[in-house]
């Protein structure tokens, strides 16, 4: 009987420590990267760093991985990366952050290549992602550095509901914006009693503004299709700025500035999105936040009420020989439609993870697991429909079904017509390019940016400001090189769409 | 006896090879002990303060490059400093020049005449040739600078640069701090109700991170949706922005720094209030003296020193200026409110080091000569006359 009992004592010892060795294995194998800390440095939010601040838990029970999430202001988030990564200090195992940077960091060899990571990944669903987000933000000199987690494309929203009241068509080109801006400025729009304005555009220094004097620009500048490009002359590298169709560009962002709230010079785009959804603004010129801002019933009280468009075009486009602006004919603008040739501008990229090459193999493992989390279509097609991420759609899927969308409050028509402009715009022959070479952050950031605000301040002319920013460019482009940037430049827009 | 003899003797003879070296040996040690002591603390002061201060003034003159593993560093030369001042940074750093105005053409007038007549004055008072060359070249830098604010401030077509932009932040910010600053303080030392509470309210604007104050003064100057809307719009000014008018934005960085500087000059102040001699007051007013001679006539000049020293250092402070515009307007509208520090900044936070060394260097100059001149004329006066 005591044998008996030291046995069955024996077979339960046996039992339990093959259970427990079971489950220790089944644990490990399920929280693969158990101990590990992955530091995420992105822009302080709240958009772009709140997804990945909800998200990061949810990431540690699924894998074990601990992911810090750091912020820094925006202005400040290139010097940041790149600082950390040069200098060799690698305090931040992933970035998410602007893919137009790539050309400093990817030649430099800060970046880890993601090809192999992203073919090997069944679960990010690749193909699923648009091809222009996969071949341009994603790829450099054909090789994956970074995972899409935001598409980004410049659209004008208005207030559908009073337009339609009115019997007015949505603006087809600049001239009509301008024109129905006029109209409604100063009229009461959000039935307050006060009179609001007609166009809102974030034109603050300093923080992300400068992208839309392309938005306007790049239908005056670019109709031959994308590959002819819209900031340089591809065979000289020569600056597309002082001509008439940038000229042109400049009176009308000028403009838009008397239809607008006195302080918009002083406005960056959260404050833009917040007139706009408390009903305050006819216009407003911005990536794809608006959209789904517009549904959020804490902050909006225009749900259903926005319409969004591609963006605005030109019956008149640059002569590039002459500098002077012709009529838009089938060989000045084979993509025009109706005779307007639209440039649809996919300013930034879209924000984008990169995984640090000098952190170890298991972080840099752990880091694109999260990364490939964020985007996978399980996570990246609900966060795509909450205005708070600043994500905006970039997945086939999320084009496709919209479900997601009427699930997150948008009706059916809305969101026809909000994914339809972000459609329109991606699937564009002339879509614009953002500019990706190195120091595209000191030629948009910096030069562009100041002549811009200088302009608008009134401290210097049209053509003193294109005449500067000329020689900002052109200086830049000769301190780095200029065969190297004009590589650069083609290598960019030479991309399979 | 034996002994005392011997002893005489040894004091008698003079002193050997061994003692002379033992001598030596004593004294260079107690150099070398002296030295041990100090040099440690020489060279990490050298090495904290002096040391980036060259490489500072080294990347002034260079081209920076971010690289793998650290930085590549090109001599350039006088390029980046041609840039501010003759090149494509030049009307933003120094500005633009117009054509001037008669009250521009009676400044420049009234302020060469004021130069040439203190270095006549000095001429004429014994100073020495160094002296005289110095203040010469002191009264060379003013005029170029009083040229520049002239030409650009209170010229036709005329716009301020960071280094003008900077002195307006600086001179506009300092002279009310400190009138303020002596005001308050003087009303605390009245023996009024309520002074205790008073110092310390006065005092809280110091203790708020300046971009806390630059945030609170945003909101606070927000016509269209700030706390102050409703006044705003009863003056007339609801569809106005202060962000709109280059004025309006440095008036606005003026009043958010005065706001936060203010309690500074009051602490020192009211501290030398409070410190000086009660004697001649209380003889001053047996004699009959108003409050008002007591102040010019005796507590003035009581606390003269203090005063002058406390401003020499919030004039240091201050040339720094940079949260206040950077949060409020990004240095805008246009330029206007850039600082020579926020245009270092936006230079190096695109990686341009070179350039931001080099405005930085500028700046350092510029500082440093106007405080060593600020301390030669009116300070060491100033400790004289007490």
């Amino acid at each position: 009987m005591k044998r008996f009992g030291l046995l069955a004592f024996l077979a339960v010892a046996v039992l339990v420590a093959a259970a427990t060795s079971t489950g220790g294995n089944s644990r490990s194998a399920a929280k693969p990267f158990a101990g590990v800390t992955v530091n995420v440095v992105t822009f302080t939010g709240p958009q772009i760093a709140e997804p990945l601040q909800r998200r990061a838990p949810a990431f540690n029970k699924l894998t074990g991985a601990k992911v810090n999430i750091i912020t820094v202001p925006f202005s400040d988030l290139y010097e940041k990366i790149l600082t950390d990564a040069a200098t060799g200090t690698n305090s931040y195992d992933a970035y998410v952050f602007d893919p137009q940077w790539l050309g400093d960091f990817v030649p430099a060899g800060y970046l880890e290549d993601l090809t192999s990571r992203v073919k090997a990944d069944k679960k990010i669903q690749w193909n699923d992602i648009g091809p222009f987000f996969r071949n341009f933000s994603a790829t450099f000199q054909g090789r994956t550095y970074t995972v899409p987690m935001d598409g980004d494309f410049q659209m004008v929203y208005y207030r559908k509901d009073i337009l339609a009241r009115d019997h007015v068509k949505p603006p087809a080109t600049w001239d009509d914006y301008l024109a129905i801006a006029k109209r409604y400025n100063g009229k009461d729009l959000n039935g307050d009693g006060k009179g609001d304005y007609g166009s809102c555009i974030a034109k603050k220094r300093a923080a992300q503004s400068y992208w839309m004097i392309y938005s306007i620009a790049g239908a005056f500048l670019q109709s031959l299709g994308t590959k002819q490009g819209a900031f340089f002359d591809v065979k000289t590298m020569q600056p597309l700025i002082q001509n008439a169709g940038f000229a042109r560009a400049l009176d009308i962002y000028n403009e838009t500035t008397k239809y607008a709230p006195p302080d918009e010079r002083n406005l960056d785009v959260g404050a833009t999105r917040g007139l706009f959804t408390s009903g305050r603004c006819m216009f407003s010129l911005d990536w794809g936040d608006i959209g789904t801002l517009a549904i959020d019933p804490k902050t909006s009280t225009v749900q259903n009420k926005v319409g969004s468009i591609i963006l605005p075009g030109s019956r008149q486009v640059v002569n590039r020989k002459t500098g002077k602006l012709v009529a838009c004919t089938k060989v000045t603008c084979p993509y025009a439609i109706n005779g307007v040739n639209h440039a649809p501008f996919a300013a930034y990229g879209g924000w984008s993870g990169a995984v640090n090459a000098a952190s170890d193999t298991k972080t840099k493992d752990a880091a694109y697991a999260f990364l490939s989390y964020m985007s996978q279509p399980a996570q990246a097609n609900v966060d795509v429909t909450l205005g708070k991420t600043g994500f905006n759609p970039y997945r086939a899927s999320q084009f496709k079904n919209l479900r997601l969308w009427i699930k997150a409050g948008m009706s059916k028509a809305a969101a026809e017509d909000y994914l339809g402009a972000i459609r329109r715009s991606l699937q564009s022959p002339n879509m614009i390019l953002d500019l990706r070479v190195p120091k595209a952050a000191q030629y948009e950031g910096v030069v562009l940016d100041t002549a811009l605000a200088q302009f608008l301040a009134g401290e210097i002319s049209r053509d003193h400001a294109m005449k500067q920013i000329t020689d900002g460019w052109n200086s830049i482009t000769d301190k780095v090189g200029r065969d190297k940037q004009r590589a650069a430049y083609a290598g960019s827009l030479n991309i399979q769409k | 006896m034996t002994t005392e003899a011997t002893s005489a003797n040894r004091a008698a003879k003079p002193p050997g090879f061994r003692s002379r070296i033992e001598t030596w040996v004593g004294g260079q040690s107690e150099r070398l002990v002296s030295a041990a002591f100090i040099w440690p603390a020489v060279l990490l002061v050298l090495s904290i303060s002096v040391f980036p201060l060259f490489v500072a003034l080294y990347l002034g003159f260079s081209d920076v490059e971010l690289v793998r593993g650290g930085f590549d560093i090109h001599w350039i030369g006088l390029d980046n400093f041609r840039a501010l001042f003759s090149g494509e940074d030049k009307s933003e750093f120094l500005g633009v020049s117009g054509s001037l105005t008669p009250l521009g053409w009676l400044v420049i007038v009234a302020g060469l005449g004021l130069f040439a007549w203190g270095l006549v004055k000095a001429a004429r008072g014994g100073v020495a040739l160094v002296g005289l060359v110095f203040r010469a070249l002191a009264v060379v830098f003013g005029a170029m600078l009083l040229w520049q604010v002239v030409h650009t401030l209170l010229a036709h077509g005329g716009r301020p640069g960071t280094v003008v932009t900077t002195l307006v932040f600086v001179c506009t910010g300092v002279a009310l701090q400190f009138g303020l600053g002596l005001g308050l303080a003087y009303l605390v030392t009245l023996g009024l109700p309520g002074q205790r509470f008073f110092r310390v309210v006065f005092l809280l604007p110091m203790t708020i991170t300046p971009v806390g104050v630059a945030y609170l003064f945003s909101m606070l100057m927000d016509t269209d949706k700030g706390p102050l809307q409703p006044l705003f719009r009863a003056v007339g000014l609801g569809n106005w922005s202060w962000a709109n008018s280059a004025w309006g934005a440095r008036i606005a960085v003026i009043v958010g720094d005065t706001w936060q500087w203010t309690p500074f000059m009051f602490i020192v102040l009211l501290a030398a209030l409070e410190g000086q001699d009660p004697e001649p007051i209380e003889a001053a007013v047996v004699d009959g003296a108003n409050r008002w001679r007591v102040l010019r006539d005796i507590t003035m000049p009581a606390i003269f020193p203090i005063a002058l020293t406390v401003i020499l250092l919030r004039l240091i402070e201050a040339f720094k200026v940079i949260d206040l515009p950077n949060v409020l307007t990004s240095g805008g509208p246009g330029t206007a409110t850039e600082s020579m520090t926020l245009q270092a900044y936006i230079q190096w936070r695109s990686l341009d080091i070179g350039m931001s060394a080099a405005t930085a260097n500028c700046l350092m100059i510029l500082v440093t000569v106007i405080a060593v001149v600020y301390v030669n004329l009116l300070r060491r006066r100033a400790v004289a006359d007490a």
